[in-house]
């Protein structure tokens, strides 16, 4: 599990009001049907933004984005944020 | 015909009159009967589904606004009222102001009254806190809602009443609610000779934020319009159906016997949008209107009792 990852899981934890852990999220696990609300996920996007120092653009401002942790992942790594090996 | 040309025909034929700032208007009696009636023809299609019936007036607590989340969603949209809030040793300096010319609302502080958002908001405190019946609750409720955001564009007014019918109970029971009013609303508008339309829609959600909810809300496909030409060819809504999944349930704590929080569901008219429909529709002058419009609408009843 690399550092982004447990950064992405910290946020989640945080701020996506989910009625379980997000240590315990697969990567792939779809956090909508997890229990993640369209307002929960604005304030999991507003987070990523602080933790990693980026801003998502509009292109990305879409659902699928914060699907799960790999799409997190994946939009992270396409604003340059360097996924190191975990 | 333009928006622009639709609004000079309307303040001509002295349906409206102009309120002297942009999106604010004095209705005519005769604009004001058919809006009434327009609210007093949904009703009837409705009567017998719902517990409860209000009218409200144009103001609510700030805390709704801010309970529903509409401040941090809409804040663009929102008016708080505010008042003078000083001592009576203010006063000169106030009046002073006054006689200058200069800015005195600074004198003014806002109050915890709010201009009503959307018809269906003032409901959810009146069940905060509780546990509904297995059956959901449904409500109709009559509104003045208020949305700041001036336009010449006489199908955006700042002030305007919608009449809805509420729902709130389980998801199924919120789904069902809206996709039968959806039906029902286009049933009834159709029949009043507009030509009616429902599309998948989005809130105007203010900002980056809302960029996300508006792409969720459609993606979802939460919210339906059904859309007609209000003041020019191109068409508007006219009636909106909203599935609010379990927002306000969770927001306001309004729970299910399975103690879940509740989804809540609205179909809300728009008076003011659909008399603009009609009179673009079939003239400016309801006395030519089609019989069976005017009939459907029990104008010649009202016209009798006047």
């Amino acid at each position: 599990m690399s550092a982004v990852d447990d950064k992405i899981r910290e946020v989640l934890e945080a701020h996506g009001r989910l009625p379980v852990a997000a240590s315990g999220l697969k990567e792939g696990d779809d956090l909508y049907q997890r229990g993640l609300s369209s307002h929960a996920s604005v304030n999991v996007m507003l987070a990523l933004e602080d933790a990693f120092d980026v801003e998502f653009p509009d292109s990305l401002l879409r659902r699928d984005t914060f699907r799960s942790v790999a799409t997190i992942r994946g939009a992270l790594e396409s604003l340059g944020v360097v996924v190191a090996p975990g | 015909m333009s928006a622009e040309g639709f609004r000079e025909e309307l303040l001509s034929a002295g349906l409206l009159a102009d309120g002297g700032l942009a999106g604010v208007y004095h209705r005519s009696f005769e604009f004001e009967r058919v809006a009434v009636a327009v609210g007093a023809y949904v009703s009837r299609a409705g009567r017998g589904e719902a517990s409860r019936r209000l009218y409200l007036g144009p103001v609510q607590a700030r805390t709704t606004l801010e309970g529903s989340g509409y401040v941090t969603s809409f804040p663009n949209l929102v008016g708080v009222v505010s008042s003078f809030a000083g001592t009576e040793s203010d006063v000169p300096a106030f009046l002073e102001e006054l006689e200058a010319g200069v800015d005195w609302t600074d004198r003014l502080a806002p109050t915890d009254i709010a201009l009503c958002s959307a018809g269906c908001h003032p409901i959810y405190p009146l069940v905060a806190g509780t546990t509904l019946p297995d059956a959901g609750e449904r409500v109709e409720v009559q509104t003045w809602c208020f949305r700041h955001e001036p336009s010449p564009d006489p199908a955006r007014m700042q002030t305007f009443r919608q009449h809805e019918f509420v729902y709130l109970g389980s998801a199924d029971g919120a789904v069902d609610h809206r996709d039968r009013w959806l039906e029902q609303g286009r049933e009834l508008l159709g029949a009043l000779g507009l030509e009616v339309s429902a599309v998948v829609a989005n809130d105007p959600f203010f900002g980056r934020t809302g960029r996300l909810l508006a792409a969720n809300q459609r993606t979802k496909e939460l919210k339906f319009e059904l859309v007609a030409p209000i003041s020019s060819a191109t068409p508007g809504a006219i009636s909106s159906a909203n599935y609010h999944e379990d927002h306000f349930g969770d927001a306001f704590d309004i729970r299910t016997a399975d103690g879940q929080a509740a989804h809540t569901a609205c179909i809300g008219f728009g008076l003011e949008r659909i008399a603009l429909s009609l009179f673009l529709r079939h003239g400016l002058r309801d006395e030519a209107w089609p019989s069976e419009v005017r009939t459907r609408l029990a104008l010649d009843v009202d016209e009798e009792v006047r």
